[in-house]
């Protein structure tokens, strides 16, 4: 499911905190009618045509003033040149902002480099008191939503492409990772829609004899460090596996985690600090820079010889 | 019409402002000129506009945060900051910034980066909107500040939402950091560039305290939001400097402290 629809569907799940709560409202970019959100409650959507800065200081403005708003933007955009207002409006300013941010990672595909959000973690995770989700499929996209709700300050909820994971189900602990198969010679960490592609590497891993443990780090900040401290102790070897540039989102984290642990050797599956200009669609976008079952088995590989 | 008493009264606390803004002023070095040249625009906003306090009290935002000095004087002349702190600005332990900080008492948003402001007051007027509230939200931007794109984004989206409460106050005082303004990047017709954007506009001496009230008293106005530009002086009240590129940021001699406490009795 493109992160456009589960953006889309998340708006059902705010339609229902909207029964509940007055105060909750959408502020979007050129988005149009968001679900059925916009029709039942129209005076409480508010697009403001495309201008991220001025998007995220009315969103915290109507914080400010006791709402509770969704803000509805793409992620490359409203993470990056909305950066200063997410940083000084929403969390200096202390303004109760949740962003729902589709098109994550390089679900644009062929729409070029300018439609990737490769830099949103590492920029969006140096900002004080910024929680930081990244759902793993559609539905666990809509327990993110609720999760923000009840949150006290910003939350950026990054939508990518998320394909539904069979039988999961688990409720979604802020701060807490899912330890989906549990394993023995390495940790594959994984977040997003990339939590699909380390199962289907641990199937592969299986079959030749590896047993892979596969976290899902469903939130980037705050980190799980305790998850990740016990894959390194226990397991001596960890893999990483995000849409996002190598450079300072989960794979950054980790290392940060383990190179003060001091335990455990790593390797980053990710965008390696290149734009990815190929003219491709998403599948083969990924495929090409090794951000898919066969790259992540490839990188446990190499990490075990 | 606000009577003459009230006008007298407002100019005698725009000139302590200014009292409180100078005095520290060979302590440090300061954002002075931009402090001095709002000073009547601030005496106006807290001490006859603004409503304060009750359930809905209205806004108040500097997006031009570096005038703050202006805003820490308001706060002692409302006795929530003790004029003594006002030296200690930005020193070791106060709770007093170069910017305003939630620190600060009165600060109702913290703010520095510039061009931040205006879409933040379109969002409060808009949640006061819809809670039904009559709040008003006023924004204090500088004219240099207003090269800032955002601020134009801020502007063509508070027209839209009809946002009648909202003000935005621009203290064109002719300079920032570089020069003056009509040198680094002029900004006329600026009247005609607010009345474009679809916003009532009214231009005034913002020095003539008549004007700056009457001007806040036509607010609100039907369909939509309301710009004031306040034709100002940069350093206002200090001689010598007043007028001058120098006087955006700049620390006094102590002579230079005692001629503009003298010239500002005059003023009283």
């Amino acid at each position: 499911m493109s992160g456009y629809f589960a953006a889309m569907s998340s708006a059902e799940v705010l339609a229902e905190l909207a029964e509940h709560n007055p105060n909750v409202v959408l502020v979007s970019q050129d988005f149009g009618p968001v679900g059925s959100f916009t029709g039942r409650f129209p005076d409480r959507h508010f697009d403001v045509g495309i201008s991220e800065q001025n998007l995220i200081g009315v969103a915290a403005g109507l914080a400010h003033a006791g709402k509770l708003p969704f803000v509805l933007g793409m992620a490359p955009f409203v993470s990056m040149r909305g950066f200063e207002q997410i940083r000084d409006d929403c969390a200096y300013n202390r303004n109760n902002v949740k962003f729902i941010a589709p098109f994550a990672g390089l679900e644009a595909g062929p729409w070029g480099a300018t439609h990737h959000a490769q830099e949103d973690i590492a920029l969006l995770r140096t900002i004080p008191g910024m929680t930081i989700l990244s759902p793993a499929d559609p539905n666990e996209s809509l327990r993110a939503v609720r999760a923000a709700a009840i949150i006290e300050g910003p939350v950026y909820i990054r939508l990518g492409f998320l394909t539904p994971l069979d039988g999961y189900d688990t409720e979604l602990r802020v701060g807490e990772a899912v330890t989906m198969r549990e394993g023995k010679d390495v940790t594959i960490i994984a977040t997003g829609g990339c939590v699909g592609a380390a199962l289907m590497a641990h199937e592969a891993l299986k079959a030749g004899g590896v047993s892979a443990r596969v976290l899902n780090m469903h939130t980037l900040k705050p980190m799980d460090r305790a998850a990740v401290e016990r894959a390194a102790r226990e397991t001596g070897r960890i893999v990483t596996v995000e849409e996002h540039s190598i450079i300072g989102g989960l794979g950054g984290a980790v290392a940060e985690i383990m190179a003060e642990l001091g335990t455990g050797r790593l390797r980053r599956v990710g965008v390696r600090d290149v734009f990815c200009t190929e003219v491709e669609p998403y599948p083969e976008l990924l495929r090409i820079h090794g951000i898919d079952a066969a790259g992540v088995e490839g990188a446990v590989r190499a990490l075990l010889q | 019409m606000t009577d003459a008493a009230t006008i007298q009264a407002l100019t005698r606390r725009a000139v302590a402002l200014r009292r409180h803004i100078v005095m520290p002023a060979s302590t440090y070095y300061a954002h002075l000129g931009g402090a001095m040249s709002c000073a009547d625009v601030m005496a106006a906003l807290f001490f006859h506009f603004l409503r304060l306090d009750g359930r809905r009290p209205d806004h108040f935002l500097m997006s031009k945060g570096h005038a703050v000095t202006a805003l820490h004087a308001c706060m002692v002349e409302l006795g929530k900051i003790d004029a003594s702190e006002l030296p200690l600005s930005g020193q070791s332990g106060s709770r007093l910034a170069g910017h305003p900080t939630k620190k600060a008492p009165g600060v109702e948003f913290a703010t520095g980066s510039l061009g931040h402001a205006l879409s933040v007051g379109v969002g409060i007027a808009l949640g006061e909107q819809l809670s039904k509230s009559d709040a008003r939200t006023v924004v204090l931007l500088g004219d240099g500040e207003l090269q800032e794109g955002t601020v134009w984004e801020a502007a063509l989206s508070a027209p839209r939402f009809g946002l009648e409460r909202l003000i935005a106050i621009v203290d064109y005082n002719r300079f920032q950091a570089a020069g003056a303004v009509d040198d680094v990047m002029p900004m006329e017709p600026l009247a005609d560039k607010w009345r474009a954007f679809r916003w009532n506009v009214h231009e005034i001496d913002g020095h003539d305290m008549a004007a700056i009230v009457a001007a806040l008293e036509r607010v609100p106005a039907p369909h939509g939001p309301t710009a004031i530009i306040a034709h100002t002086v940069k350093g206002k009240g200090v001689p010598g400097i007043e007028g001058t590129g120098r006087a955006h940021y700049t620390m006094l001699s102590e002579d230079e402290v005692t001629r503009t406490l003298a010239a500002l009795e005059v003023m009283a």
